[in-house]
């Protein structure tokens, strides 16, 4: 018996070797140690083994089914491993196909440097205010001690609508409109479009300006330059030098031109700068007297200061943009760079 | 304005670099806009001594010279006659360049080898003289660049001036500005001349009919003048400063016009019939031919210079030509007169005429400065042309002009304004160095008197502001302002606009931004019907082109327009929107309707071309998603879609009115084909365009929670047969309006018409989930509910069940 049980042993062995699929094996597991297979029929005989040696060869039978069975699981596992195997080879992809993504939305970057500016000045208190495009003379002009025939006139060309009606040329009638609605405090900037009729590389006929004012009591020249320069260095950066040099508008009094140290020469002195090593970005000034007097506040009480700067300007220089009509000739290569 | 440095040098002495004067006039508000070396436009040219001279044995006019450089000997051919042997001459040698680019060979005349050339000074454009060489003084050095030693080298200033600083429109007033910046002193030209005996006032007179266009009108003259180019110094400056030298009579005007700020005309006597002088208005279409030769209608606004018969000068714009002095010329009638800024500003824009002493005028000389500026002409004339001063001038002064009287200043104004205390000590030496006088006023006050010409200088800011530029603007301190205002922390406008664009970005539109101006042709080219409100224009008056010619009233224009570069370009497959104002004009004199719009444009391939999807066109559904998830973004309630037919720009089949709520906001759907066609466009596009205010009320809310279920949904799925036209949102309302608690939503599942589908019907299939709040649902209380539902939409509509009989 103990002869037929090692035999039996070797046989599945032998057959196991061979065998390859799940089908197979199991079937291997039924011709030997199933209900009706052959280790059954060998343990059959036992009855005619001498009744010494029967606890001995029930032993060994026990051993073998048992071999056998680890054997076979062992067999089925690492058919059952190869096939995962295979399967997750065969469902590799190529990683460098293109993605099956939507096309990013983007923002104009007028939008996004308008937000950016307006966030700023958001932090430092300003709320946003608005006006209309098609705007009053007297708003535009003459509230901002523009009277006609005044040759400060000529500083803006002006497209019209009618003698009193026109696009504004600047943000600046929207000082006069808030103020006339609110009492002091005052501290607003108001983001928007405005019109001049110029059209070449660095014209164009639509541009955008945000207009800056606050009003109140001991608001000073100084208090510009700091708010001023603490806006242009968050823009451009700590290093930037930053000057005020005297100009003239006819709104404010005393007026300043600002200027920052230019983006590309770092003050050296190149094309984009005129070799001066500065670049004009904004105007500025303390709201003259005569505004004020237009909208009823008391300018022995009263001083603010107002500013307006050209957002295309901040744009180009931000974004290395030579060409102003870029931004409104909107093609998707350009604009998807933003 | 252009400042010759060696002029202003006349006035002022200036011991800095030029670059240094340029800064400093910048920081004290004359921006330098450019500091340029001006030399004349020849080179290679030196002084030279003839040493022999002879006939050229086969040339008539022509001689043979020999000339030394002091140090090397060459040979000469010269046409000139008026050179001697002995002369120091102008020579250009080999190699040189002579204005109008020419360059010297060296060469044969008439077989005679020729090493350079001897110049006349309008050869080398330093002067009129081309009647024969250039005959320098005879100590002059050899060798020498002409340049050198004639001084022709200058360096010129360009300032742009701003327009309250009408007196830095001069050269004495920018002298006055460096002086003090430069702590000099001012030299003001020396005016000092002889009067003939014949008393002015004997041979003319003055009338002036329009005081108010022409308060006054001062007047010399002066006989026997000799016309004859103006010597050296005067040209040098004159071309410094980018004016034509012409004779001496007419550059002296210039040259006083432009050291002292005043426009000044001399007229021919002769030519003034009556031998008098009326200042009137221009009558209504008046001709006059002015000095430029140009035939101008008058209006009856213009100021005019006349006299006894008719005009002879559009007054402080341009002469005219019928009194002009020529080289004929004996007396000279020197004009020195105030107009009225506004005058001349509204005559010179009436004729479209820009000159410099129009400029000058409109913003306002000095009114007491007029007789000076007469006087120094007088003196130049006379210096220059041999002409005689007629005893005394006339002054016709018949209005006073407004100056400006003692303003009182108080320093803690001024501190007030700055942000920085200034001394009373350094304010006043401020003053007088700008010629004001200053006087104590009180305790920490002054009184200040801006001299005449300052006419920018009325009140006391004017004053604070002249302190301030002076002293430095550098100089006054930084501070950042206390914030005794809390800033709004929500701007509801730019938070709703925020939320649109990250609602679009987000979908994949790109943001454009297109003009406010539009062609007129925009109504017609998207088909919009009479009296429809895109027709109502607010139109420019001046627009640049046609095409710019009026306010868009619709976004759609600029959006297909952009489409149409784009797609031309290369770039078929787009996703655009704009956020912007329409204006719909209103009433005469009235303020248009300006009106913040949304629009978005699809057109090409739903996702680009790619290797996952072989070209998808986008199509309604596209649009009609992007509008659905940008009203979820929004949290706009109550937005609503109904069929449209009678949309001019849309397909007839394929537009939606938007609603919210009872309010129409605007409209969608695939452009029309004959506006597809009218704007050139080949493939289909998809826009939209609503109002942007009736969404802002759902940005504004904060989001609410709902509890919802913890229990599972049951799903049952119909399909229906309907009729082609019946729209889903109605079935789907109806099963809404059966009062079924247990209906928890219904979405559509699938379209189908076709294949096994009656003629004219569709298939609409509609997956109703059931849900219940408090338990699970049983399959038995599903389907009372749902068989109820499904009951009444086919009572309702008719509509068969597919599957059933």
């Amino acid at each position: 018996m103990r002869e037929q049980l090692e035999k039996l042993q070797r046989d599945a062995e032998e057959e196991l070797l061979g065998a390859r699929t799940d089908e197979a094996i199991q079937a291997i597991r039924t011709k030997y140690l199933g209900r009706k297979g052959a280790l059954t029929s060998i343990l059959r005989g036992l009855g005619s083994v001498a009744p010494e040696e029967r606890p001995a060869m029930g032993q060994l039978a026990n051993q073998v089914k048992e071999a056998l069975s680890q054997r076979i699981d062992a067999v089925l596992e690492g058919i059952a491993v190869s096939k995962k195997d295979s399967r997750l080879l065969q469902e590799r992809v190529d990683v460098t196909l293109p993605g099956r993504g939507f096309a990013r939305g983007t923002l104009h970057p007028i939008t996004q440097v308008t937000q950016e500016i307006c966030g700023i000045f958001a932090a430092l208190g300003f709320a946003i205010a608005e006006g209309p495009e098609v705007e009053l003379d007297y708003y535009n002009f003459e509230a901002l001690n523009m009277a006609k025939d005044h040759p400060s006139r000529d500083m803006q060309a002006t497209f019209y609508i009618t003698e009193n009606l026109l696009l504004r040329t600047h943000t600046s009638p929207v000082q006069v409109r808030v103020m006339e609605k609110q009492k002091p405090p005052v501290r607003v900037i108001a983001p928007g479009k405005v019109y001049r009729p110029d059209a070449d590389i660095s014209h164009s006929p639509m541009f955008h300006q945000i207009e800056g004012l606050y009003v109140d009591r001991g608001v000073t020249f100084a208090d510009l330059k700091g708010t001023l320069t603490f806006f242009l260095k968050h823009v451009f950066g700590d290093e930037i030098g930053v000057r005020f040099r005297p100009s003239f508008f006819p709104f404010t009094e005393p007026s300043a031109e600002v200027d920052i140290q230019c983006v590309m020469c770092r003050g050296k002195g190149c094309r984009v700068c005129g070799q001066s090593g500065w670049l004009e970005i904004l105007g500025s000034g303390m709201v003259d007297p005569e505004v004020f007097k237009a909208v009823g506040y008391d300018s022995e009480e009263y001083t603010g200061f107002a500013f307006g700067l050209g957002v295309e300007r901040i744009a180009m220089l931000r974004y290395g943009i030579s060409d102003i009509r870029l931004f409104t000739e909107n093609d998707r290569r350009f604009l998807e760079q933003f | 304005m252009k400042v010759s440095l060696r002029w202003l040098r006349d006035y002022v002495d200036i011991d800095i670099a030029p670059q240094d004067l340029a800064d400093r006039l910048t920081m004290a508000g004359l921006e330098v806009d450019a500091v340029e070396e001006y030399t004349p436009a020849f080179t290679g040219v030196v002084t030279a001594k003839i040493l022999t001279m002879r006939r050229h044995p086969d040339a008539d006019k022509l001689h043979l010279l020999e000339v030394t450089t002091g140090g090397e000997t060459l040979p000469i051919v010269c046409g000139a006659p008026n050179m001697k042997a002995g002369d120091v001459v102008a020579l250009a040698t080999v190699g040189a360049v002579i204005p109008g680019g020419y360059s010297i060979k060296s060469s044969k005349i008439r077989g005679e080898a020729s090493e350079g050339m001897l110049c006349s000074e309008e050869e080398l454009g330093i002067g009129p003289d081309a009647s024969g060489i250039l005959i320098l003084p005879a100590d002059t050095p050899l060798g020498r660049n002409l340049i050198d030693v004639l001084d022709l080298r200058d360096t010129v200033l360009d300032i742009g001036i701003t327009p309250n600083r009408a007196d830095c429109l001069s050269i004495v007033g920018i002298a006055r500005e460096a002086a003090v910046l430069c702590g000099k002193k001012l030299r003001y030209p020396k005016i000092a001349f002889k009067e003939s005996s014949e008393d002015i006032r004997s041979l003319t007179s003055v009338e002036i009919l329009d005081p108010d266009f022409c308060p006054r009108y001062t007047a010399r003259m002066i006989k026997g003048v000799k016309i004859q180019p103006s010597p050296k110094w005067m040209r040098l400056r004159l071309e410094a400063v980018g004016l034509r030298a012409i004779n001496n009579v007419v550059d002296v005007t210039n040259f006083v016009m432009m050291e002292l700020g005043q426009p000044l005309h001399a007229f021919d006597f002769r030519f003034l019939e009556e031998g008098r002088i009326v200042v009137r208005r221009s009558r209504e279409g008046e001709p006059f031919v002015s000095l430029d030769g140009k035939t101008r209608n008058l209006n009856a606004e213009t100021l005019m210079i006349c006299d006894g018969r008719k005009p002879v000068a559009i007054a402080g714009i341009m002469g005219g030509e019928n009194s002009e002095v020529k080289e004929d010329t004996e007396t000279v009638l020197l004009e020195s007169a105030y107009f009225n800024p506004s005058t001349i500003r509204r005559g010179a824009r009436f004729l479209g005429i820009g000159t410099d002493a129009a400029f000058r005028f409109e913003r306002g000389i000095d009114p007491e400065g007029v007789v000076r500026a007469l006087d120094r002409a007088a003196q130049l004339i006379a210096d220059l042309s041999g002409g005689r001063v007629c005893k005394g001038h006339i002054d016709t002064y018949p209005k006073t002009v407004p100056v400006s009287g003692p303003i009182r200043l108080r320093m803690g104004r001024v501190e007030a304004i700055l942000g920085t205390a200034v001394k009373v000590s350094e304010a006043t030496a401020i003053f007088k160095g700008l010629e004001m006088s200053v006087k104590k006023d009180g305790r920490g006050s002054l009184s200040v008197t801006p001299p005449t010409f300052r006419v920018d200088l009325w009140r006391e800011i004017d004053l604070i502001e002249e302190i301030a530029r002076i002293h430095g603007y550098d100089k006054i301190p930084v501070t950042v302002p206390a914030i005794p205002v809390p800033g709004e922390l929500h701007d509801r406008k730019r938070e709703f606009e925020s939320a649109v664009r990250s609602a679009l970005n987000g979908q994949g539109f790109a943001e454009v931004l297109n003009y406010s101006f539009i062609s007129p042709h925009s109504a017609d080219a998207l088909c919009c019907p009479e009296g429809d409100e895109r027709r109502r224009f607010v139109r420019i008056a001046n627009p640049l082109t046609e095409d710019q010619a009026v306010m868009r009233t619709t976004l759609l224009y600029g959006l297909l327009e952009t489409m149409r570069r784009n797609v031309n370009a290369g770039s078929p497959d787009l996703k655009l929107f704009e956020l912007g104002k329409i204006f719909i004009a209103g009433g005469e004199g009235e303020l248009p309707r300006e009106v913040d719009r949304i629009a978005l444009l699809v057109t090409g391939s739903r996702y680009g071309e790619n290797w996952h999807f072989q070209s998808l066109s986008a199509d309604f559904y596209d649009l009609k998603g992007a509008l659905e998830t940008l009203a979820g973004a929004l949290r706009a309630g109550g937005l609503r879609c109904e069929a449209a037919s009678d949309i001019s720009w849309l397909h007839p089949g394929r537009a939606a009115r938007v609603f919210v709520g009872e309010r129409e906001i605007g409209s969608f759907g695939e452009l029309h084909p004959d506006v597809a066609g009218r704007m050139d466009l080949r493939s289909r596009a998809f826009v939209l365009e609503i109002d942007a205010e009736p969404l802002t009320g759902g940005a504004e809310r904060v989001a609410r929670y709902r509890e919802y279920s913890r229990f599972p949904s049951m799903i049952r799925d119909v399909a229906f047969l309907v009729g082609l036209e019946t729209e889903a949102a109605a079935m789907i309302a109806l099963a809404g309006t059966a009062g079924e608690e247990l209906l928890e939503k219904v979405d559509v599942f699938d379209v189908y018409s076709g294949k096994g589908i009656p003629e004219g019907m569709k298939s609409l299939g509609l997956r109703f989930t059931y849900r219940s709040a408090s338990k699970t649902l049983t399959d038995d209380e599903t389907g009372q509910a749902h068989g109820r539902i499904v009951k009444k939409i086919v009572e309702s509509t008719g509509a068969r069940i597919r599957g059933e009989g």
